[in-house]
């Protein structure tokens, strides 16, 4: 099939590609960016291990095609470091917190929190958790997880 | 020291950076791929197959079949090789199977340059079965007349094994006791790790090598020169870091077939990786049992004799085969030791998904069925739940007399005083009591009892390797693996204090590979810790004296003057630093007189063995209308020994809290009882706990020190999924009165029994 140019913003920066019309977004994101932090789980939109922000929202990358990031900012766990790779205060968070264990959901849910975290209101616990459903994570029942995200948003709000 | 110590993981920084790399990630670009085709039928025989139209997929590099593979049966599960013919595991599966025994079994394969290539090809493969009958469950597979799904075993019962310790029968016969009985039903579940089986294999000269996300790298590494027929040094695998196991991935999974494609095609490198979907259905799951326990009891609440019949249904293929009820019939005589207890399992093949390990290996079964009952027996005698529990429990020094193993140490009473005061256990009691209206409160407890690796079984073997670089760095290689667990950053610490380095002087090399990796068998058993932790003990010990032998020659001492502390020899006995390690370490690989290369590699043998403990509390809420269970509070309060790492150790808890509340609540695997299936076989059908569902998780430890442990240290990995379930289903009785034997309590299930206890019409 004929490849199709598409011209969107990745990670801060300008790209231009020719992909697969039918290729998925995260297809692309691995296969022709190397953007390994973009993780296949369940590849229909279940599990939230792909989650990347199009345009300041969340996605589950799988199953959006990529030829609709046309135009678009797309940003994956790759871009929240800074160009010395130093790392932002959520990833800091999970560390801190102990939210990372086998680490195969870890990106998903960091992009999953961006959202919440850079939202100018107030979450409770229970807020968050809803917000972050969408992501499966087996390993640490969550609880951690939340921590990590209410410590940074209460962060973020108190530098206000 | 760092020992005892909350540091953070040795992985965090690549994990939250996305640097960490995974099988899939390690993919080389224009690999082949391959797909299997799995049968559509759950019994039968495959007749033949029209390939042709598959053939003709552009990209269709090659279609394999069941009447391709080499004429070889081998055994799938993590298990230390037995070199007695007895003990050996069951080989009963080829890479491809012709007897077909579930809907899902491996028929063939299509290996293309593209996924999308394989995957046409595979929709256009034709096949003829010849279909037989099919069983899915124990009792029907049981039957006189069932049919035979593998031929050497008739009758379909794998294992039959049974125990008696002291006379069953002459003890029953003792005046005044009550006899109380129970059948408690577990269901089968999947572990939904985040990573699917994932693997690629590829040749260099004769020899292949499969990267693979397993938890047990020189385990595969004989599995699959047992399934392909080669010799153990032409097959190499390579473990990097992996999305979950849970003991699913201490199986054979992908690597057997995947070694093989990759001979069929030159060496080209092949792709073998699941979808979610396969995973569900072609990987392994949690065993379905099934439990009768009678119980004879005194009226002042003591036992007086125990007797359990275990029926687990194993599926289509034996993977761990009996070693999980084993294990829970075992565990069922451990935690309340009495002088009569009698016990039976059967193990047995049915025409469903193969079962295998999964956290806590047969333990959550029995956690559930045996605390179950015994809150059922408190029912019956109106007791103290917890005092009933306290009153048979093991105590300090119980030396179980089918396995040997003895209780070394136990904070059991403290994880109870613990839980009870947590959730206000006195005055919840009193508040609970005599309820009625639509919805209702609850509060339930449950304890456990959880060995520690696999001794006696087997002789566990671990070997730890640690080099010492030119700048008093050393470098930590593990046979034991990293899977989530925090392994790598556990071993780390104990290596920084063995040695006398700081933890940031520790480099541990995450990646298995066998060419290069000490031999140990794996994650598995929550053995890590102890077992392998007393391997890096030795080794640590083992480098410290070379080091210090080299500054005795440099420094003209005596080396049992010498000692290392934070990266300095230093005076045994002054504690003045006498030189620095980079020092020694730079003049012991660059001397021109004395040039070492200082490294220490040893093995230990763990021939012990030691009981964890812990209870879960749980405050809960029942919606009778809605047949639903809101869980207001909960904690597991764990004797694990001493903590290594209570960052760390807290999260494994949390992960077993949330495992055991799908447990208890949700999860399920339902298959079409006339086809047999999968129904469920995707994580939106299967109920998975997510944030929303999952409550706030309390964990608290006690630290009784173990003298056998090599910091005092004991399982903990898989226990905390244990006791969850039942200390639910045991404040769902309290709440209302309602004793329900078997899980998941979900709203469907809790619809029937509400019902059939007329708490609704």
């Amino acid at each position: 099939m004929d490849k199709q140019k598409i011209t969107f913003t990745l990670n801060h920066e300008k790209r231009e590609e020719y992909i697969d019309p039918r290729a998925s977004l995260s297809e692309v994101l691995r296969g022709e960016f190397s953007l390994t932090s973009v993780k296949h789980g369940c590849n229909v939109g279940e599990c939230g291990a792909c989650t990347v922000l199009i345009d300041g929202e969340t996605f589950n990358s799988c199953i959006y095609l990529a030829i609709w990031a046309d135009g678009k900012d797309v940003l994956t766990l790759e871009g929240l470091s800074d160009v010395n790779g130093n790392i932002s205060d959520i990833q800091q968070a999970f560390i801190d917190e102990g939210a990372i264990q086998c680490g195969f959901c870890t990106p998903g849910f960091i992009m999953s929190s961006l959202p919440i975290i850079e939202s100018p209101r107030t979450f409770t616990r229970d807020e968050i958790r809803k917000q972050i459903s969408g992501n499966f994570c087996r390993c640490t029942g969550y609880e951690t997880i939340v921590n990590a995200i209410e410590k940074t948003a209460n962060s973020r709000h108190k530098a206000k | 020291m760092v020992v005892g110590k909350p540091v953070e993981r040795v992985d965090a920084f690549d994990k939250v950076t996305g640097r960490a790399k995974y099988t899939a990630d390690m993919f080389p670009e224009n690999a082949l791929i391959a797909k299997v085709l799995h049968s559509t039928i759950a019994n039968g025989m495959v007749i033949s197959f029209d390939l042709n139209d598959a053939l003709k997929v552009p990209g269709v590099v090659k279609i394999l079949t069941c009447f391709d593979v080499p004429d070889i049966q081998y055994p799938t599960p993590g298990h230390p090789w037995s070199t007695e013919k007895k003990h050996q595991d069951i080989a009963d599966r080829k890479l491809l199977n012709t007897h077909v025994r579930f809907y899902g079994d491996d028929i063939a394969v299509v290996i293309a340059e593209t996924e999308l290539a394989a995957k046409r090809a595979l929709d256009l493969i034709q096949v003829k079965y010849e279909e037989q009958k099919a069983v899915f469950t124990v009792a029907d597979a049981m039957a006189p007349g069932a049919p035979l799904i593998h031929d050497e075993k008739p009758g379909n019962v794998i294992v039959h094994s049974n125990y008696e310790f002291g006379s069953f029968d002459s003890a029953i016969t003792e005046q005044g006791l009550i006899k109380v009985e129970g059948t408690y039903h577990t269901q089968q579940v999947q572990h939904c790790h985040i990573e699917n089986a994932s693997s690629f294999a590829y040749m260099e000269g004769d020899r292949i090598t499969v990267v693979s996300s397993t938890q047990i790298p020189h385990i595969v590494r004989r599995i699959c020169t047992q399934a392909l027929g080669c010799s153990f040094g032409s097959i190499r695998i390579i473990k990097p870091y992996i999305g979950g196991g849970f003991g699913n991935k201490q199986d054979a999974l992908t690597e057997p077939l995947n070694a093989w494609l990759t001979t069929q095609v030159g060496g080209r490198c092949v792709g073998l990786f699941y979808t979610r979907e396969e995973t569900f259905v072609c990987t392994r799951t949690r065993h379905a049992m099934d439990f009768d326990i009678t119980t004879y009891v005194r009226p002042d609440g003591s036992f007086a004799a125990r007797r359990i019949v275990a029926y687990s249904n194993q599926g289509a293929y034996a993977s761990h085969a009996h070693a999980l009820v084993a294990n829970a019939v075992n565990a069922f005589r451990m935690m309340y030791p009495v002088g009569a207890i009698k016990g039976d399992a059967y193990t047995v093949y049915t025409n469903i998904q193969t079962a295998g390990a999964m956290r806590a290996y047969g333990i959550p079964q029995i956690g559930f069925a045996l605390e179950a009952h015994i809150d059922d027996i408190a029912a019956r005698l109106k007791a103290d739940r917890i005092a009933l529990r306290q009153k048979n429990m093991m105590q300090l020094g119980y030396v179980d007399p089918g396995t040997t193993i003895t209780c070394h140490s136990t904070g059991l009473q403290q994880c109870i005083d613990k839980g009870r005061k947590f959730i206000h256990w006195d005055e919840k009691a009193k508040q609970y009591e005599h309820q009625t209206g639509s919805v209702r409160h609850g509060i339930g407890m449950a304890i456990f009892c959880y060995k520690t690796g696999v001794y006696p079984i087997s002789l566990e073997t671990s070997a730890c390797r640690m080099v010492l670089n030119q700048d008093g760095t050393v470098q930590l290689q593990m046979g034991a693996t990293e899977i989530g667990q925090g392994a790598d950053t556990v071993f780390s610490q104990m290596c920084a204090d063995t040695v006398g380095i700081p933890l940031e002087s520790v480099h541990v090399i995450s990646t298995q590979d066998t060419d290069i990796t000490p031999y140990d068998t794996g994650a598995y058993a929550s053995r890590q810790t102890y077992v392998c932790g007393m391997a890096v003990k030795k080794t640590g010990l083992s480098l410290k004296r070379k080091i210090l032998e080299f500054a005795a020659f440099m420094l003209h001492k005596d080396v049992s003057d010498l000692d290392l502390k934070d990266s300095w020899i230093v005076h045994t006995v002054s504690n003045e630093k006498l030189i620095a390690l980079s020092d020694v370490a730079m003049e012991a690989c660059y001397s021109l007189t004395n040039s070492h290369h200082i490294a220490a590699e040893e093995t230990h043998h763990c021939s012990d063995n030691t009981y964890s403990f812990g209870a879960c509390f749980a405050d809960i809420d029942v919606d009778i209308p809605l047949c639903k269970i809101h869980v207001n509070n909960i904690i597991n309060v764990h004797d694990s020994g001493t903590i290594i790492n209570p960052l760390l150790a807290t999260g494994q808890v949390h992960g077993g809290m949330s495992m055991g509340l799908g447990y208890g609540l949700l999860e399920q695997m339902l298959y079409d009882p006339k086809t047999g299936r999968t129904l469920d076989d995707n994580m939106l059908d299967y109920k998975l706990m997510t944030a929303s569902d999952t409550p706030e998780l309390n964990v608290q430890f006690v630290e009784p020190s173990d003298p056998t442990g090599p910091f005092g240290n004991k399982a903990l990995g898989e226990p905390p999924v244990i006791p969850v379930a039942p200390a639910i289903r045991n404040a769902l009785l309290n709440a209302t009165g309602v004793a329900v034997d078997s899980i998941p309590l979900s709203p469907e299930h809790l619809f029937f029994e509400f019902k059939k206890a007329g708490l609704i019409k």
